[in-house]
C-alpha cells in the first residue's frame, strides 16, 4: 500500500453531498409516517397495562377489538376482569389418572387462540417409560403417536405453566412485562412484551413460547370470549403462555383442560378456601411439585389418588 | 468545535481507490444482512433456526463474544496508564474505538434478536419500565450504554486534544480511566451473570462462568486487536513499536492459560460428578442421544484454543510475526466458537423438559450476522479516518484569532481547499 497524504477537501461538493443524505434520511422517516395510520401511532405508544389508569385500559382495549375485528372480520370481546379478592388459584393434576390422551392440549388450543400455524400449545405432555428414571425428565418423550392410550408400560404427566409463587420469569424480565397477578397467575402485556426471549431461558417447565411467525388462525375458530392478560390474539414476536383461563376462572369457571379431561385428572380451586378440591388433595394426597429444588414454589401440585 | 467535527466526517469521505472498494465491498454485506433483517422482520423469527427449546441462537453467540471483545480496550489500557508502559499507552486509543465499535455491534446483535424491536424503549430507563434492578438484562442495558459511553468521551477528549496539537490533561483522563477498568470488568461479569443467574439452565449457572467470561475475553480481544495493529502499521504512518505488540502476546498467553484451567477445573466438576447436570456438556463435547451437531465444533475451539497458548507462551514463537499472526487468528475463531455457539446452545440442550432440539443457524441469521459484522468493520473504518491523522499529526487546528478554529492538514495548507488546483495533491 502506498502512503500518500489524504486529499485535502473540498467544502461545498462534500457539504452538498451531506445535505443529500440528511434529506434522503428525512424521507425514509416520512415513508413510515406515510405507512402508518394512526393506530399505529396509539400501538406504539401505548403504556404498559399497570400504568395505565382505567380510562386508558378502556380506550386500548376499544382499539384492540377494532383491531380484531378488521382482522378476523368477527366481534372479539376483550375482557378486563381484576383479580377476585381472597382468592390464590392452585391446581392440581392426578398422575394415577392421566392417560395421555392430550385432551387436555387440544381444548386449551381451541380455548385460548393459539396460533394454528405454526402450532403453539400451553400444556406439553410427557411420557415415561415405567421403571426408569423419570424426575430428570431426561427420559421423557414429547413426541409419542399412539394408536391408543394410554399404552402399556408408559405414564404421562402434563406439564404447563406452574404459575409459581416465586416466578423466575418475572424476575429476569427486563420490562415488566409479565408479573404474578395478587390471584397467584403470572400474566404478559403482550403489547408490552419486547420480545428477548429471556424468561423462556429462565422458565424451568418450558412454559413460555413464542410466536415465531404471525399467529395463524381461521377466523371462525377463535374463541370471541378473551381476556387482556389471557386468551385475546397475540402478536408475532411475543411471548405467551398458560394463564389458568384467566378469563372464564376470574369469572368462577374452571379452566378449559379441567372441563375437558375425560379421566378427571386435573383439579382445580383456590388455595385460600379449606374446602376447596385443590386443598382436599394437598391435605389429604402425597403431593410433589416439578423442581422443588429450585425454590419456585409453584402453585401446581403433582400426586398419586390410586396406586397404579 | 462544530467545524472540527465536520471536517472530521468530510475525511471520512476521501480517499484512494482501495479503500472505496473495501468501503463497496462492505456495504454490499451490509445491504445483504438488511435484506435478510427486513425479510426476518415481516416473516417473523420462523426464518431462523430458534425455536422454544433453543431460544436464543447464533444472534446471542455472536453478542456474548464480542462484550469480550470490547476488553481489548482495558487490556491495552491497564499496561498503558496504570504502569506508564508508554509503547502501549499510544495505541491504547485504537483499542477504546474497538470498544466502541464492539458495543455497537453488540447493540445491534440485541436488537436483531429482539421479537418486537420497535418497542425497545420499553428498556430504557426513564421512558420506559426497566426492570431494575431485578433483571440482569436491565443491568447490562446499563453497564454497556455506559462503557459505550465511557469510551466514546475518552476516545473524542484524547482525539480532541490531539488536534489542538496539546497533550491531554492528565485531570480529565485518569478519572476516566479509573472508572473505565472496572466498568470494562463489570460489562463482562454482567453479561456472564446474566446466564450465570439461572438455575433452570444448569450448564450456566456455575458460578466458575463469570471468571471464564473474563479469561477468554482478554484473549480473544486483545488477539483482534493485535492483528489491526498490524494492518494499521502497515497502511498509515503510525507507528507501533514491536515492543507493544510482544507485550501485548504475553498478556494473552497469561489470559489463555488462566482460560484453560477455568475450563479444566469446569470439565472435571461436570464429568467427575457425573450428575444428570452435566448432560449439557456432555451433549457438547461427546454427544447426547446420537445427537452431536456441536461437538466437531467444540473439539476445534479447544485444539485452536491450546495451540494458540503455546504459540503465545513460547517466547520465539511469540516474537516471530507468522506465528504471532497464526495465534492471534486460532485464539479468535477458537473463543468465538467456545464462547458463542459453545456457551449459548447447550444452555438449551437437553432443554427444561429434556427434549434434545438440535439448533443450526439459518442463512437468514448467517446472512443478518455477516452484515453486523460488515457494519462494526464499517464503523471501525471511519473512527481510524478520523483518528490516524489526527493521531500522526496531519490534522491540526490551530488557533486563530478569529472566532472559530480552522482546521487544516499540515505541510500543505493554502491549496486545495477551495478546489482550486493543487500540484501537491498530484504527487505519486
Amino acid at each position: 500500500m502506498n502512503k500518500t497524504p489524504q486529499h485535502a477537501a473540498q467544502d461545498r461538493t462534500d457539504r452538498r453531498i451531506f445535505l443529500k443524505g440528511a434529506t434522503l434520511g428525512l424521507l425514509g422517516t416520512t415513508f413510515l409516517l406515510d405507512r402508518a395510520h394512526a393506530s399505529f401511532w396509539e400501538a406504539f405508544l401505548q403504556k404498559h397495562y399497570r400504568e395505565m389508569n382505567d380510562t386508558e385500559i378502556k380506550r386500548v382495549i376499544q382499539r384492540l377489538e377494532r383491531e380484531y375485528e378488521q382482522r378476523y372480520g368477527k366481534a372479539i370481546k376483550v375482557g378486563n376482569q381484576g383479580p377476585l379478592p381472597g382468592v390464590l388459584f392452585g391446581y392440581g393434576l392426578d398422575l394415577s389418572r392421566c392417560i395421555g390422551c392430550r385432551r387436555c392440549v387440544y381444548a386449551c388450543v381451541e380455548e385460548n387462540n393459539q396460533s394454528l400455524d405454526p402450532q403453539v400449545h400451553w400444556i406439553t405432555v410427557l411420557r415415561f417409560k415405567r421403571g426408569e428414571k423419570w424426575i430428570d425428565l431426561e427420559n421423557s418423550e414429547k413426541y409419542y403417536n399412539p394408536q391408543e392410550v394410554p399404552e402399556p408400560g408408559y405414564f404421562y404427566m402434563p406439564v404447563q405453566c406452574q404459575q409459581c409463587e416465586n416466578p423466575p420469569c418475572v424476575k429476569v424480565c427486563p420490562t415488566k412485562a409479565t408479573w404474578k397477578e395478587p390471584d397467584g397467575i403470572v400474566v404478559i402485556d403482550y403489547n408490552w412484551c419486547i420480545g428477548c426471549k429471556y424468561c423462556m431461558a429462565a422458565c424451568p417447565y418450558g412454559a413460555r413460547h413464542f410466536n415465531w411467525a404471525p399467529p395463524k388462525r381461521p377466523p371462525d375458530t377463535i374463541n370471541p370470549e378473551t381476556h387482556y392478560l389471557g386468551n385475546r390474539p397475540r402478536y408475532k414476536g411475543v411471548v405467551e403462555k398458560c394463564t389458568f383461563c384467566i378469563h372464564r376462572t376470574r369469572k368462577g369457571r374452571y379452566p378449559a383442560c379441567v372441563e375437558a379431561c375425560p379421566v378427571g385428572a386435573r383439579k382445580f380451586g383456590n388455595l385460600l378456601d379449606p374446602a376447596s378440591e385443590i386443598r382436599y388433595a394437598i391435605e389429604h394426597k402425597r403431593v410433589f411439585r416439578l423442581k422443588e429444588d429450585l425454590n419456585t414454589e409453584s402453585k401446581f401440585y403433582y400426586f398419586f389418588a390410586y396406586g397404579v | 468545535m462544530a467545524k472540527t467535527v465536520f471536517m472530521a466526517f468530510q475525511r471520512v469521505a476521501m480517499a484512494k481507490g482501495k479503500y472505496y472498494y473495501f468501503f463497496g465491498f462492505l456495504s454490499l454485506l451490509v445491504v445483504l444482512g438488511a435484506i435478510a433483517y427486513i425479510d426476518q422482520l415481516n416473516k417473523g423469527q420462523i426464518v431462523t433456526g430458534m425455536r422454544d427449546q433453543v431460544s436464543w441462537g447464533f444472534y446471542i453467540a455472536n453478542f456474548t463474544f464480542l462484550v469480550g471483545v470490547a476488553a481489548a480496550a482495558v487490556y491495552l489500557v491497564i499496561p498503558a496508564y496504570v504502569y506508564n508502559f508508554k509503547p502501549i499507552k499510544e495505541i491504547a486509543l485504537f483499542g477504546e474505538m474497538l470498544a466502541i465499535t464492539a458495543i455497537i455491534m453488540c447493540i445491534m446483535f440485541i436488537v436483531v434478536d429482539l421479537g418486537q424491536p420497535l418497542r425497545v424503549w420499553h428498556i430504557l430507563p426513564l421512558i420506559g419500565t426497566m426492570n431494575f434492578p431485578s433483571s440482569l438484562l436491565a443491568w447490562d442495558v446499563l453497564a454497556l450504554n455506559g462503557y459505550l459511553l465511557l469510551n466514546a468521551v475518552i476516545v473524542f477528549y484524547t482525539l480532541r486534544r490531539l488536534s489542538q496539537g496539546k497533550e491531554y490533561r492528565w485531570s480529565v483522563v485518569w478519572p476516566l480511566i479509573v472508572i473505565s477498568i472496572p466498568w470494562a470488568v463489570s460489562i463482562h461479569t454482567v453479561t456472564a451473570f446474566l446466564y450465570n443467574g439461572l438455575p433452570s439452565r444448569p450448564f450456566w449457572n456455575a458460578s466458575i462462568l463469570a471468571p471464564r467470561f473474563l479469561a477468554s475475553a482478554f484473549c480473544s480481544g486483545p488477539a483482534i486487536m493485535l492483528l489491526i495493529l498490524q494492518v494499521i502499521r502497515r497502511l498509515s504512518d503510525v507507528e507501533i513499536e514491536d515492543r507493544a505488540i510482544f507485550k501485548i502476546a504475553e498478556l494473552i498467553a497469561y489470559a489463555m492459560g488462566i482460560n484453560l484451567f477455568l475450563l479444566g477445573a469446569e470439565i472435571f466438576k461436570e464429568f467427575y460428578s457425573g450428575s444428570i447436570h452435566s448432560y449439557p456438556i456432555r451433549y457438547l463435547y461427546f454427544g447426547l442421544h446420537g445427537k452431536a451437531s456441536l461437538v466437531p465444533w467444540i473439539w476445534a475451539a479447544t485444539i485452536m484454543n491450546v495451540t494458540a497458548f503455546f504459540l503465545f507462551l513460547l517466547p520465539k514463537t511469540r516474537r516471530k510475526f507468522v506465528t504471532l499472526n497464526l495465534g492471534c487468528a486460532l485464539i479468535i475463531m477458537g473463543v468465538y466458537l467456545e464462547k458463542g455457539i459453545g456457551l449459548v446452545i447447550p444452555g438449551f440442550v437437553p432443554d427444561t423438559l429434556g427434549e434434545i432440539y438440535e439448533y443450526a443457524p439459518t442463512v437468514h441469521e448467517f446472512l443478518v450476522t455477516i452484515g453486523i459484522w460488515a457494519a462494526g468493520a464499517m464503523v471501525y473504518t471511519l473512527l481510524l479516518k478520523i483518528a490516524i491523522p489526527v493521531y500522526t499529526r496531519k490534522l491540526i487546528t490551530i488557533e486563530l484569532p478569529v472566532r472559530e478554529h480552522l482546521p487544516i492538514y499540515v505541510g500543505k495548507l493554502p491549496c486545495g481547499q477551495r478546489g482550486e488546483d493543487c500540484p501537491l495533491l498530484k504527487a505519486p
